[in-house]
């Protein structure tokens, strides 16, 4: 008689029908969102005649690893990774940079033009990339960078995903307090200094919200890819994993292992770190 | 000294802040003008030429845009996107919204299922179209597979030129509509919580509460997302590039799978960036809509 299991302190939640109906809903909808990952994870690694097989196999027996090397032989899936993970490296690292080096000046110093370069500047962010990519090709094939990463990582830097980190950072660097600078300016510290020693550490959290954005937009860009790169080895996932879909056809399963790999890792560091990722993507709330 | 006032005015400091300031955004300047600006005014002249891929151009005055007129699959491929934005937005938002404000109860679990109804947000569209192409799979998908179940012969969905299009609307709700929710708890955290309090004195039920408290206070974060919503389907590519390929006979064939194709693939680039023009026009168009509102609603609140 030490502990009661059956009377808990204070039970908050008692089940009415509203309550009950409530987390019917959310459960209903929850599987429907978890299940194609399910499925997908199951079909990886099913035996190809075991696809058809009626009623729908949810634990795959006998289980078979071996779609997953067969995937590998098939496409360089290594190969997609490294370029997806250093081009979106290299065009989140700009935008922090470049961004945050103009939304700083846009916030912080008076110069001549400022108000009119910035309207510019955001209206510009509504233009469809998809309109500008038909000149940008032939501009990018009279450069010779056609079938190279050049174009997959110096255009979003300089189009609407940079203009909106400019944005992003330029109301961040609003908020801090004058004094900060003031106190610096009187040390002698020149503009280029208080921006690169005082500022960008301070806008840390403004950074990772950006970074996270734009991080994901370029991981799962998949029309400049597609127009700009076309040998095998420069692909990215996205791209990598659609041509694959024209080759496979209807092997589900190797379709699948290919797709649980191209996804889990991301996956995963959602998991652990939600909250940044949804205020991340939230962001893209402030766009357009 | 008023002379030197004079000169004052024009400080080293200020000149300094002009240098600088200019110094700083330079690259961006640069840059945008380069990839954004100048490609942007070059698909608006583009437009009027007739320009192959290979060989020269010529100026073709109204020409493209007098073809595009009398051009059928232009037509169907603009009905399309309407069509798909038209089932989109209303299902994407009632159900984010909807969803919202079932989270924003005080429940156990609701984190749980906030990252289950987000997580497709954060995962490829590419995947996710794949992973539905073969969910929807006349004989292995999960879907007929389900429906058999039942004793029902299910259809051939993407191979179906009615049901192509819905298919390819819902997968596209599911895979966003995490997005849209987020923004919309967000929203109703953000309501007071004394007005909810004023309204329980006064006797209001839920639904009452719901329609004379919440929504309102929720109405611009609604109409502003509705928007941004309607943009970002006016855009709609990839799924449609994995799961049916502008297919079966044309059914699923949006504006800009259109350019893309006209572009890429017949490398008629003058009449492609007309096409181009006309969606940057449409989307223009509803950018202009929500700066109105959005400038209605900032001087609304201050």
């Amino acid at each position: 008689m030490k502990a009661e299991p059956m009377i808990k302190p204070a039970p908050r939640v008692r089940l009415r029908p509203g309550v009950l109906l409530h987390y019917l809903i959310l459960t209903l909808i929850s599987v429907i969102m978890i299940l194609p990952f399910v499925w997908m994870l199951s079909t990886s690694l099913k035996e190809p005649s075991d696809i058809f097989v009626f009623p729908p196999q949810w634990i795959p027996s006998p289980i078979r690893w071996e779609n997953y090397s067969e995937v590998l032989q098939a496409i360089p899936f290594g190969r997609f990774y490294f370029n997806s993970v250093y081009i979106a490296a290299l065009v989140t690292i700009g935008t922090v940079l470049f961004a945050s080096l103009s939304g700083y000046a846009f916030g912080r110093i008076p110069f001549v033009g400022r108000n009119l370069v910035f309207l510019i500047l955001l209206s510009t962010m509504m233009i469809p990339h998809e309109a500008t990519s038909i000149p940008m090709f032939l501009f990018m094939r009279d450069l010779g960078f056609i079938n190279t990463h050049f174009p997959l990582i110096v255009v979003p830097i300089f189009g609407a995903g940079g203009v909106f980190g400019v944005f992003v950072m330029r109301q961040f660097f609003l908020t801090l307090p004058k004094e900060l600078e003031e106190a610096a300016m009187i040390d002698g510290c020149s503009r280029f200094g208080i921006y690169w020693r005082i500022m960008l550490p301070l806008a840390g959290p403004a950074i990772s919200t950006l970074t996270i954005f734009t991080f994901l937009t370029c991981w799962n860009e998949f029309y400049d890819p597609l127009i700009f790169v076309n040998s095998r080895e420069l692909m990215t996932i996205p791209l990598g994993l659609s041509l694959f879909t024209d080759e496979a056809g209807t092997s589900w399963h190797l379709l699948m292992s290919a797709s649980v790999m191209a996804t889990l890792p991301l996956l995963i560091i959602f998991f652990f770190a939600q909250k940044q990722f949804m205020e991340g993507v939230a962001m893209t709330g402030l766009k357009d | 000294m008023s002379v030197k006032r004079r000169g004052g005015s024009r400080n080293p400091l200020a000149r300094d802040a002009n240098l600088t300031g200019w110094l700083f955004i330079s690259p961006m300047v640069l840059g945008f003008t380069c990839f954004l600006l100048l490609p942007m005014g070059m698909a608006f002249y583009m437009g009027f030429t007739d320009w192959p891929l290979l060989g020269d151009s010529s100026f073709a005055g109204f020409d493209n845009y007098k073809n595009l007129m009398d051009d059928d699959i232009f037509w169907k491929a603009l009905g399309n996107t309407v069509y798909f934005s038209a089932g989109l937005v209303p299902l994407n938002i009632a159900l984010a919204l909807m969803l919202a404000l079932l989270l924003t109860r005080s429940l156990p679990f609701m984190g749980l299922f906030r990252t289950a109804i987000f997580t497709p947000v954060i995962t490829s569209l590419i995947v996710w179209s794949i992973v539905w192409k073969y969910m929807l799979a006349t004989d292995s998908g999960f879907i007929n597979q389900i429906l058999q179940m039942f004793g029902i012969q299910g259809p051939t969905w993407l191979y179906n030129p009615d049901l192509a299009m819905p298919a390819v609307i819902v997968t596209s709700v599911l895979k966003n509509v995490g997005l849209n929710m987020v923004l919309f708890i967000a929203a109703l955290q953000q309501v007071p919580a004394h007005l909810y309090e004023a309204a329980k004195l006064d006797g209001a039920g839920r639904t009452r509460t719901f329609f004379q408290v919440t929504l309102p206070m929720i109405t611009p974060t609604v109409f502003l997302t509705v928007i941004m919503t309607v943009i970002g389907s006016l855009k709609v590519f990839g799924q449609i590039y994995v799961m049916t390929q502008g297919g079966p006979s044309n059914s699923t064939k949006v504006l800009v799978y259109y350019i893309w194709e006209t572009a890429f693939k017949l490398f008629d680039l003058g009449y492609a960036s007309a096409a181009a023009t006309i969606l940057f026009c449409i989307i223009l168009a509803f950018t202009l809509i929500q700066w109105q509102l959005r400038k209605r609603w900032v001087f609304h609140e201050s």
